[in-house]
Order: structure tokens, then C-alpha cells, then sequence
């Protein structure tokens, strides 16, 4: 056995510029696939947990068919006391609940129509973002303070600033009137543009009297850091909230498709190019394996005349293409690790990230991801492709006979 | 000359299907790798094409004047005359093939049961058909008929939000010229479709004169929106116009829309580094085997230096055989990538992914769009990047001393 494994070791030196083209060709591919995937994964990591912390959670509880119409009066009644029996039974202190409303809101020169929520401030800034990126004034005191908190962008459309009354004009949930006047105690700005312009935030029970809301909210967000413990805190919370039959659990990627969505489009179109890339590599080192058999049929035919089965002469070939490729994705995995760490340690950016960032609520600087699968998934796709290949020659073997194989050149 | 010429290609020529097999393994690479370029260019050319199509059609037009501050704050206060003689003399311009003018402020739409904020445009429908995506995307009901239009047209996800369908009344509540909030009932007379979501719920159009007179003004727009013959011209005619209109905002589509401009350009960029990829990929293997037809073949070259032939000639033999590699692995390669964007018809339906698309500026469906500059960057990318590592075999080839090649079996 142990000299099969020379025998392999030795026939790939023989044409030692030929391995090496070869196995450059394997390593780069290699490298460019580990590169690539790191920094996909590491972007889309990015990108899913940014939405869950900016404001969504990783899950939510709604009223069944709120997420398509969310209408004021598909709400959950006593949702303050929900969350607390919530925190209480799951051990989460990251809980928090909401109520949504729309509503005219004018300063001194102009009206807008924006979203409103009701938070309870102190458990919103567990699992938000959005209250620790005030950047004039404070966030919210308390649950019953009569304040409220305004996006950067809409402020400076409506002439805010912070100390400035607002003028709240909407309908209640029983469809009566909702007015109040109310001062602007912070600013924020998160970078979302959706959140920064249409988006206001006062405390809950002011804002189920203004709503004339009893007790009712609308959604109660769950966050936790950890995108893999989706499935287990989703299940656990199916049976904490089953006594109430038209309440649902709602993940992060059922309240914003979009991002998910986006997330597969990029990771299929990124492989349909990884596989051609890889398709391409595997044809232009074919030639190498094939050669490598074809012109050896004289030494094959001794081989077969001293004993070797056919079988033992293309387990050979075959340990040979394996020792050929292992080297060369060696090689390349390396290469892409060390540019992956590079970036990993010091961000990767080019012009026009801030912009493209906005929009996919990223940071303007990416980093890969360091993990098993972003390092081992384009070096073992390209593995099973090049052995694959490697078949066809080694099938070949099999149709030699000795005598006629010692006399060819 | 003329005659060395012949010989060399007819010499080169039967040389490449010596091995047939091997020729055709890494043919099958070239082909591979040319159609993996150009079907890739196409669709990231139909993306690009579909994001810029989009921009433009979606109210943006070419090139938009606006009243100073109106980008920064779009509301009422920033209009201005539209019959401003200086403005009419400068629009007056043979290169201009469309101008719509617009009145275009944010209200609140009010139908019996919701209520929400939006932007509320009046148009002059002659002018603005054509301009923007309006008027083909009606799906029930009619198009405006004049300025004076008393009807609006919503768009059809707004009127599921709002409960509400064609033939209804919803009030539409704005700020007049003095700040003061006003309203006015208005019969849906069409409903509107498009790709994009956020355009469906966040604008309604009614007729230009119908809006004047719920704001309480005459002959002044907030917006033209103007389309040339010749996109190029973009930045030429703006520069004009604004030298023109020193007092008004001319911007043209890509400072309109950033995001926009940095997807066309990325995608731009990422031609000539796919392309670059794929080559390498290649590349590997068209050395290897040119490498390995030459040192089949050290006998033969020897002979031929011993015949008289120049080393020159021998390194322009196999010089010429990669070409003719090259030239026949592109032209498939072109034809099967042809033959592969006219089977994929209209384009594909990414359908699937509606929200992630919407996300990157992308409608439903993406064509695949084959225009000559890239398909000039490919084939220059490969003729030439080709030609330049084919003659490292070929000057292996020339560089073989007679007497030592001659006696080499």
C-alpha cells in the first residue's frame, strides 16, 4: 500500500511542469472560491443580522393576517401583559412589545403622513437598535412619559428639532379621532432609510390612550443574537402563545422577505458562475489526466505482464489525479484563507459601498466569514469535479491488453 | 512569403487534429469558457439595461429641473413658473425629445376604512405619456384624459391596502400654497400596475390642473422630467440647461438616483473581471496542452531545424496552431452563446424573488441582452490574452538545439 502511495508520488514528478500547471490551475480556482464564498457568507451574515437588530427581532407574535394587512384592528389585547408572562416563562429578557398606527403628523410648517409606534422604552433598546442611535437628545424615558422620538431624515424634512412639539393626527382603533400634541425629545439615525423617514416612536400606553387603544398592540419582538436558534425559540414560543388560537410566530425573513430573498438570488446566481468556473477548470486540466494515462500504455503493459490487475493500475491513476488535486486545493484554500484573514482583520471596501450599504442595511465595509463550510465548499466542489473526470481515463486502463500495450510507444 | 504563410497555416492546421481527442478536450474548455463569458456579459448587460430602463421609466426621465430646494424638502413652498420665458427658450432644444412637467407633493390618501402617505403627482397626461411607466401599466379602468382630469388612478396594491376599488371615492388631504392643510374627494377612475411595490403604494396621479387647484396655484410645477433622443447627451444638455436656468436644480437621472448608477457601474466593472477569471481558468489548460503537442513532438522539430527551417518558423508553427485553437473555440463559443440567449426568448422570470429584486432595483423579469462593445470584450479579452500565453509553448518549441531533439525518440 504504502508504495502504491510512492509510485503515485513519484509518476506526478515526472512531468513536473505539467503537475505544476495543472495544479496552479486547481489552486486558483480554489482560491477564488474560497474568496468568493467567504465574502458572500460574510455579507449575508451582514445583511441578516442587521435587520434582525435594527428593529425587526428574530421573531415576532402577531394577530393571524396582520403581516398582509396590517390593519389597526387586528390587534392583540392585554400585549404588555403578554410580553411580561413571555419574559417570564422563557427566561428572555429580550422582549418587547409594540402597537403601529399612521397618522398626519405636522410640526409648525409642514404635515406629513408617517408610521407610528408605541414602545416600551425600556424593553425596546433590548431588541432594537434604533433607540442606541440618537444622535440629538434622548430616547424615550418611560412608558407613560409623553414624549417622542423622529428619524434624522423626516426631522429635517419637517423642520424638527429636538424641544420642538409635534401635532398627531390619526384615527383610533375604534375608528374615533386620535390627536395629541407632543414634544420631540431625541432624534435618531440608523442609517435605514425606510426607518430614518417614516418612522416615529412613543411610549406604549401613551400611545394606546392617544390610539384609544385599551390595552391592544400589535406585535411583541423577540430578539436574540443567534440566527441557528430560530427553529427551537420559534417552537418553544408556538407553545407558550397556543392557548390563544389566532396568534402567530413570525421569523425574521417571514417579516422581510425581501432580504432573504435577495440573499438566495445572489447565493444561486453565485454558484450557477461557481459551477461554470469549475466546469471550465475541470476540461482544461482533463488533457493532463488523460495524457498522463495515454502516454504510459507501454509502461501499463508491463505492469500488467508483471501481475498488476487492471483494477490495481487505475486505483494508481486515480491516487494519483487525488494527490494532484489535494496539493493544488492545498495550495489555493491557503491563498484564499490568507486573503480572507486579511480582509477578515481589516475590512474590505471600494467606492461606492456606503451607497450599496444603505440600501442592503450593511456596513460600508465587509469582512468574510471564517468558517468550516465558507472554507471547505468550493475546495470540495471542485474535489468531486476533478474526480469525476479523473473516471474516464482510469476506464480506460481497463481495456488494455498486455502484449498489444508493451508494443505501442 | 506567401507561400511560407500557406504552409505554415495548412501545417498548423493538420498538426491540431493530430489528437483529435486531446484538441477536442480542450476545445470543449475554450467553447465552455467563451459562452460562459458572453452569456454571462449578456445577462449582467440585461440587469444593468432593465435597473436603467427602470430608473428612467420610473418618473425619473433623463434629466429633472426642480425649484432649488425641492430635493432636499419636497413639498409645496419649492415650485416655480413653468411659461418662464428663459426656461421655455432653453427646453427648447432639438436634442430633447419628451418633457412632462409635474406638480408633485406628499399627501394622505383617506379611503372609508385606512388611511396612508404617499406622494400625490398631477400631470398633463399627453406630456407624460410615454415619459413614465403610467400609462401602459394600467390594469382596470382608463388613463387621465386631459389636465383638467378630475379622476385619480391609484395603484392596485394601495387600493387592496386601503380597502377601496375602482369607481370608489377616497380624499386626498395635502398643504395648499399657505400651509393649511386641504382636501378634496376623488373618484379612482384606473388602477395601476407595476413591478415595483413601492411605487404601487406610495404614488397616485390625477390631472395637473385638477391639482393646482387643491393647492391653490397657477401655472407652476414642482418638477419637468425630460427625455432625450441620446442618453449620452445626458450631461452635456444638463450642463446646458442649467446654464441656462441658473436659478432652478438641474440633475440628471444618475445624480437622481446614486444607487442606480452604481449598480449599472458595478455591473460595468464586472465584465472585464469575469472575463478575466474565466480566461485564467483557461488558460492553465491551453498551455499545458499546447506544452505537452510540443514535447510529443521534439523529434519533429528537430528534424525541421536540421532542414533549414529557421527557429523562427517552428515558434510561428505553433504560434499559429493556439490561434487557430483559439479562433475556432471562439467562434462556437460566440454562436452557442447566440443560440443560448435567443432559446432563453424574453428573458427569465425571477419572479420568485420579487422583493430581494426590488431591494437591488430589479423588476421581474431580467432579458439577456448581447450588444457588440461586450462582445468585443470578450473576444479581445481571449484573442489577445491567448496569443500571449501561447507563446510560452511556442517558444519552448524553437529553443530545442537540433542534434539533441533529433536523437530523442
Amino acid at each position: 500500500m504504502a508504495s502504491t502511495w510512492r509510485f503515485a508520488w513519484r509518476n506526478i514528478w515526472r512531468q513536473p511542469r505539467r503537475s505544476i500547471l495543472t495544479m496552479l490551475a486547481i489552486a486558483f480556482g480554489a482560491a477564488l472560491l474560497v474568496f468568493s464564498i467567504g465574502l458572500q457568507l460574510g455579507q449575508y451574515d451582514l445583511m441578516i443580522q442587521n435587520s434582525i437588530r435594527i428593529y425587526h427581532g428574530l421573531i415576532q407574535v402577531q394577530k393571524q393576517g396582520y403581516l398582509d394587512e396590517p390593519k389597526m384592528r387586528s390587534s392583540i389585547a392585554n400585549i404588555s401583559r403578554l410580553a411580561s408572562e413571555l419574559r417570564q416563562q422563557t427566561g428572555i429578557s429580550a422582549i418587547a412589545a409594540r402597537a403601529n398606527g399612521f397618522a398626519l403628523v405636522s410640526s409648525e410648517m409642514r404635515t406629513y403622513g408617517t408610521m407610528i409606534v408605541g414602545v416600551q422604552p425600556e424593553y425596546e433598546q433590548q431588541v432594537s437598535s434604533l433607540p442606541g442611535v440618537i444622535k440629538d437628545g434622548r430616547y424615550l424615558s418611560s412608558e407613560t412619559a409623553s414624549e417622542i422620538v423622529i428619524g434624522r431624515s423626516l426631522a429635517r424634512n419637517m423642520q424638527l428639532k429636538v424641544g420642538d412639539e409635534l401635532t398627531i393626527l390619526g384615527s383610533g382603533r375604534d375608528g374615533s379621532v386620535a390627536a395629541t400634541i407632543i414634544p420631540v425629545v431625541g432624534i435618531y439615525e440608523s442609517g435605514s432609510r425606510e426607518l430614518d423617514r417614516n418612522l416615529l416612536q412613543m411610549p406604549l400606553q401613551v400611545f394606546q390612550d392617544v390610539f384609544n387603544m385599551d390595552q391592544h398592540g400589535h406585535a411583541i419582538v423577540v430578539y436574540e443574537k443567534d440566527v441557528k436558534q430560530l427553529e427551537t425559540m420559534r417552537h418553544q414560543f408556538q407553545q407558550l402563545v397556543s392557548t390563544y388560537d389566532d396568534l402567530v410566530i413570525l421569523s425574521w425573513d417571514e417579516i422581510q422577505p425581501g432580504i432573504r430573498q435577495a440573499i438566495e438570488l445572489d447565493y444561486s446566481s453565485g454558484w450557477l458562475m461557481y459551477i461554470v468556473l469549475v466546469a471550465i477548470i475541470t476540461f482544461s486540466i482533463l488533457n493532463t489526466f488523460l495524457m498522463s494515462v495515454l502516454e504510459r500504455t507501454r509502461e501499463f503493459g508491463i505492469m500488467l505482464a508483471l501481475g498488476y490487475t487492471p483494477f490495481n493500475i487505475s486505483r494508481l491513476v486515480m491516487l494519483e489525479v487525488l494527490l494532484l488535486t489535494l496539493l493544488g486545493l492545498a495550495v489555493g484554500t491557503l491563498i484564499g484563507v490568507a486573503i480572507n484573514y486579511y480582509f477578515y482583520i481589516y475590512g474590505l471596501t471600494f467606492s461606492g459601498m456606503e451607497e450599496m450599504g444603505k440600501l442592503y442595511n450593511i456596513p460600508a465595509t465587509l469582512t468574510p466569514q471564517m468558517s468550516l463550510k465558507s472554507i471547505f465548499l468550493g475546495p470540495a466542489v471542485i474535489l468531486v469535479f476533478t474526480l469525476i473526470t479523473a473516471l474516464y481515463p482510469a476506464t480506460r486502463i481497463r481495456k488494455l491488453q498486455p502484449v498489444e500495450a508493451m508494443h505501442s510507444i | 512569403m506567401n507561400y511560407m504563410g500557406s504552409l505554415l497555416f495548412s501545417l498548423a492546421w493538420r498538426n491540431l487534429w493530430r489528437n483529435r481527442r486531446r484538441t477536442l478536450v480542450i476545445l470543449f474548455a475554450i467553447v465552455l469558457g467563451v459562452w460562459a463569458m458572453i452569456f454571462t456579459a449578456a445577462f449582467m448587460r440585461g440587469m444593468s439595461q432593465q435597473v436603467l430602463e427602470d430608473t428612467i421609466n420610473n418618473l425619473t426621465g433623463h434629466i429633472q429641473i426642480h425649484a432649488s430646494q425641492y430635493l432636499d424638502d419636497p413639498v409645496i413652498d419649492h415650485r416655480f413658473q413653468l411659461l418662464d420665458e428663459a426656461l421655455f427658450e432653453s427646453l427648447n432644444n432639438p436634442q430633447i425629445k419628451q418633457i412632462s412637467s409635474r406638480l408633485r407633493v406628499p399627501a394622505v390618501i383617506a379611503s372609508e376604512r385606512e388611511s396612508t402617505g404617499l406622494i400625490m403627482v398631477g400631470i398633463d397626461p399627453e406630456n407624460e405619456s410615454g415619459i413614465s411607466f403610467l400609462e401602459d401599466s394600467i390594469v382596470e379602468g382608463r388613463y387621465l384624459t386631459d389636465p383638467g382630469d378630475s379622476g385619480i388612478i391609484i395603484g392596485r396594491k394601495l387600493a387592496e391596502r386601503l380597502e377601496t376599488r375602482l369607481g370608489k371615492r377616497i380624499v386626498l388631504m395635502s398643504q395648499d400654497k399657505d400651509n393649511k392643510i386641504t382636501d378634496r374627494g376623488f373618484r379612482i377612475v384606473g388602477l395601476f400596475d407595476t413591478q415595483l411595490e413601492a411605487l404601487e403604494k406610495g404614488f397616485v396621479f390625477t390631472g395637473l390642473e385638477t391639482s393646482e387647484e387643491l393647492l391653490g396655484i397657477k401655472g407652476e410645477v414642482s418638477e419637468i422630467s425630460i427625455l432625450l433622443y441620446d442618453i449620452n447627451q445626458v450631461d452635456v444638455i444638463a450642463a446646458e440647461l442649467q446654464q441656462q436656468n441658473p436659478q432652478l436644480d438641474v440633475k440628471t437621472w444618475s445624480q437622481l438616483e446614486p444607487v442606480s448608477k452604481l449598480i449599472v457601474d458595478l455591473y460595468e466593472n464586472f465584465h472585464l473581471i469575469w472575463h478575466l477569471i474565466v480566461f485564467l481558468a483557461m488558460g492553465f489548460g491551453i498551455v499545458n496542452t499546447l506544452l505537452m503537442s510540443v514535447f510529443e513532438r521534439t523529434r519533429e522539430f528537430g528534424l525541421f531545424q536540421s532542414l533549414g527551417l529557421k527557429p523562427g518558423f517552428i515558434m510561428g508553427q505553433v504560434w499559429v496552431e493556439s490561434v487557430l485553437l483559439l479562433s475556432i473555440g471562439l467562434l462556437a463559443g460566440n454562436l452557442f452563446a447566440w443560440l443560448s440567449v435567443l432559446a432563453t426568448g424574453e428573458g427569465i422570470d425571477v419572479s420568485a424573488f420579487a422583493q430581494g429584486m426590488e431591494l437591488a432595483h430589479l423588476s421581474n423579469i431580467i432579458p439577456f441582452v448581447i450588444i457588440s462593445k461586450d462582445l468585443i470584450l470578450a473576444n479581445s479579452v481571449v484573442i489577445i490574452l491567448g496569443m500571449l500565453t501561447s507563446l510560452y509553448p511556442a517558444w519552448h518549441a524553437s529553443r530545442l538545439v537540433p542534434a539533441d531533439a533529433i536523437t530523442r525518440v
